[in-house]
């Protein structure tokens, strides 16, 4: 048996530097938060709890059953663990899972590790997690409807936010790379959602006290459901805008100032990757980049700080 | 002789009501080897749980549940848990349960480590434990490239690194083939502790334990010399036990 | 059955082998931020990107040839750049005719499409060599000296350690699948959504599992003196050759970057 990698692993090269470091951020951040939150309110039963399911996460991502013509599907894991687990777990796990296959299998980038966690791991989680809260309340079959639709649209997230980081690093062209990855994704995420609303069912019936009243998932508070809620209307309102009027995402982002005229230049945070006042040599360049790192890891170990001392 | 481990009158159910242990009572004294047979959910498992305070640590399971434990005259309270758990070294059956660093190393310094002990006594300890199960080479092997036999000798230095006063094991010798167990079995023999082993192996009791203690039910059926228990093939046959 | 296909190391005695594994993981990280520094069509840099990998095979006495070898798992995903190709604006170096539309083939497009294949590659083949030169548990130790929160470091090594274990059972459940689906072939066993029910019963049963064994673990822990409050090890202390070959190794990549620009 093969371990089989997932075609939303970004490899290292296809993001540009600026898009890597702002998903770098954002999925830091995400982190810290959770890992504060973590530390808080998960007892110490939940470091061995978090460490199985990890491997466990890693290790449904190999059960597959064949789709049609040699391909197969399977699953990402990252509605089911947030579901189980709780959001935060579930995002700790999720990003344990990304780390490995990363630096163990080079199956997603070191650089773009921070877009490859934000995509398959927070936002999944997000998602899953938040539609699913929004249901707690009804039935069993209702539950498990949410479920499936949470997984489905975990995906397709997952994939629309890949395609962002693409178009947004020069890399792809908006037109195309939307309309192709949601696609292909759109058959991936029925896979998704057999699959965990199956897994639920089988929990559900065998050990309802883990997804009961007490369990970690009914301690996320409603913030979720409207963080999953929002995503979700973001993907839904967002895939169709970008394929039908690609030139309109692209006016949006080039009067935010974040995409370059002419698609050749896409990064701009610090313009052209210069300093003023050295002017546009070659040295001017590299120490843009570098005063761009140090004050993006200075925000970050600040923000983990100050986390970290909140809680 | 000085009892090293007092239990008395232990009660215990698990959180779904089904009673686990109905009354145990028993002592052991300094160096004993001392076998605990009887069927599948019989309360073994459970027992030996008790014996370093895993199950009352934790309310959630802890539903009904009296009685005492004592090792070494001290009594098993919350407060010295610690000082308790370094006393009594549990071995899981499951090594893959117990062995859960990446590395031979982490694993027997994990219990060390947890003592607070100093880097360079952590250091001599495994290096002694690794010794004792004669496994000293392995120190920098990953726990998923041993051999059963490997794992289950690395899971007992995990707890001798703990210099603990009595050495507990659930079903040393299950899922071991011939050589396997033969070595566990010289292993045990030599190891010159105080030991209470939970297990199915009847040829096993028969050859390393004087003492044997059968438990049935969540209670205490026989207690007695080995050789007493074994011929006594009314209790074996009630119990679902076979002479060897 | 073993799954030694998940191992990445490569034991072998060599210069890169012996050092500490933060050097390495510092080198790794700083090769691939230098690769996505260099700007497109800098192929005196990517040439010379690539000698200082040879260098490093060299050093790691794997052979010369031994990153390329293992290089192309991330080619696949070249696909979702092949429509810069078309789509930026340049001198046309081809044009021709696909199904319903003319595509013309621009020479800036090129520039970039074949820069960002060679990023991901030399990027790829670097971190192909760190697994192949530090042992998974020592790249562990190497993110908590890097700061990584303990929590993620622990995580981490848990997942290590139980995916060998987990990958065993998945690979017994779906044996167990294939011995009882009595027709041949991979269309075996009706329905899409059946099989699919079937795999996601599998995850199921896999996590239930999993979850027990997590409070067995615990209890393992427990049992050795775990309060809540992790404490891990160490081993590893930085040497002069380590220092050494960091500096040189980011003079190196330093020289690269200017040698990216001029």
């Amino acid at each position: 048996m093969q371990y089989s990698p997932a075609p939303l692993h970004i490899p290292d090269g296809f993001l540009s530097l600026v898009v890597s470091i702002i998903c770098w951020v954002i999925s830091a951040i995400t982190l810290s938060a959770a890992i504060a939150r973590s530390n808080k309110s998960l007892g110490e039963r939940q470091i061995p709890l978090m460490g199985v399911m990890a491997a466990f996460i890693f290790a449904a991502q190999m059960i597959n059953f064949p789709v049609a013509g040699g391909t197969s599907g399977h699953l990402l894991g990252g509605a089911l663990a947030a579901i189980t687990l709780g959001p935060w777990a579930g995002m700790l796990v999720m990003t344990a899972v990304i780390v490995v296959q990363a630096l163990l299998f080079q199956d997603g980038g070191l650089l773009v590790m921070g877009a490859n966690i934000l995509n398959m791991g927070l936002v999944t989680a997000a998602i899953g997690y938040g539609l699913y809260r929004a249901a707690a309340a009804g039935n069993r079959t209702l539950k498990l409807t949410v479920a499936g639709i949470a997984a489905w649209l975990s995906v397709m997230a997952a994939a629309l936010f890949t395609s962002l980081q693409l178009w947004l690093s020069g890399t792809s062209q908006l037109q195309i790379v939307i309309p192709a990855m949601l696609g292909v994704h759109a058959l991936i995420g029925l896979g998704e959602a057999l699959i965990t609303v199956a897994a639920l069912t089988l929990i559900l019936q065998t050990r309802p006290d883990l997804l009961g009243e007490n369990s970690a998932s009914a301690k996320g508070s409603r913030g979720w459901v409207v963080a999953g809620v929002l995503i979700s209307l973001a993907v839904v309102l967002l895939s169709p805008l970008a394929s039908a009027d690609p030139d309109g995402l692209e006016r949006v982002a080039e009067d935010l100032g974040f995409l370059g005229k002419g698609f050749s230049a896409p990064y701009q945070l610090i313009p052209d990757y210069t300093l003023p006042f050295l002017g546009q040599s070659n040295l001017s360049t590299v120490l843009a980049g570098l005063i761009g790192l140090i004050v993006v890891g200075a925000v970050i170990v600040l923000l983990g700080q100050g986390l970290r001392a909140k809680s | 002789m000085t009892n090293v481990l007092q239990v008395h009158d232990l009660h215990f159910s698990y959180h779904d009501g089904r009673p686990a242990l109905r009354g145990v009572s028993f002592a052991m004294c300094a160096g004993e080897k001392v076998a605990l047979v009887g069927p599948n959910g019989a309360g073994k498992s459970t027992l030996m749980l008790h014996l370093n305070g895993i199950l009352p640590d934790r309310p959630r399971d802890f539903v009904h549940g009296r009685g005492e434990v004592s090792v070494e005259e001290k009594r098993l309270t919350r407060d010295n848990l610690p000082v308790i758990r370094a006393l009594v070294g549990l071995v899981f059956q499951n090594p893959d349960d117990q062995l859960f660093s990446p590395t031979v190393f982490e694993d027997v310094a994990f219990g060390p480590l947890h003592m607070g002990l100093p880097m360079k006594e952590v250091e001599a300890r495994v290096e002694s434990a690794l010794e004792a199960v004669r496994m000293s080479g392995f120190r920098d092997r990953l726990s998923h490239h041993l051999s059963v036999g490997e794992k289950k000798r690395i899971a007992i230095a995990t707890v001798l690194s703990m210099k603990p006063q009595i050495l507990v094991l659930d079903e040393p010798s299950a899922g071991l083939d011939p050589r396997g167990r033969r070595t566990l079995i010289n292993l045990l023999r030599e190891l010159p502790i105080t030991m209470l082993v939970s297990t199915h192996d009847m040829k096993l009791v028969q050859e390393l334990f004087p003492r044997t203690i059968v438990m049935d039910e969540g209670q205490i059926v026989a207690d007695g010399q080995t050789r007493d228990i074994l011929e006594n093939e009314e209790l074996l046959t009630a119990h679902g036990l076979e002479k060897p | 059955m073993h799954f030694d296909a998940f191992d990445r190391y490569h034991e072998t005695n060599s210069f890169v082998h012996r050092l500490d594994p933060r050097i390495k993981v510092a080198v790794t990280v700083a090769f691939i931020l230098s690769n996505a520094l260099l700007p497109d069509g800098a192929w005196i840099a990517f040439g010379l990107s690539w000698m200082l990998l040879l260098f490093a095979n060299i050093f790691s006495n794997l052979g010369i040839a031994f990153t390329l070898k293992r290089s192309f798992v991330a080619l696949p995903f070249a696909l979702v750049a092949i429509t810069v190709l078309f789509s930026i604006p340049g001198n046309p170096l081809a044009s021709f005719h696909f199904l319903l539309w003319d595509l013309t083939i621009s020479d800036t497009g090129f520039l970039r499409f074949v820069s960002i294949l060679i990023r991901s590659w030399l990027s790829v083949q670097m971190a192909i060599l760190l697994v192949a030169t530090a042992r998974f548990p020592d790249i562990i130790h190497a993110l908590g000296h890097l700061r990584v929160p303990s929590i993620l470091t622990t995580i981490i090594a848990f997942l290590y350690r139980y995916l060998f274990v987990l990958g065993d059972e998945v690979f017994r459940l779906m044996r167990a699948r294939e011995a009882r689906s009595a027709a041949a072939g991979r269309r075996s066993g009706r329905s899409v959504v059946w099989r699919a029910n079937v795999a996601g019963h599998m995850a199921g049963q896999l996590f239930l599992r999993s979850y027990e064994r997590s409070d067995r673990v615990y209890n393992a822990m427990l049992a050795r003196g775990y309060a809540g409050h992790l404490e891990t090890i160490n081993p590893h202390e930085l040497r002069r050759r380590d220092y050494i070959t960091a500096a040189l190794a980011l003079l190196a990549i330093l020289f690269l970057q200017l040698a990216g620009r001029l």
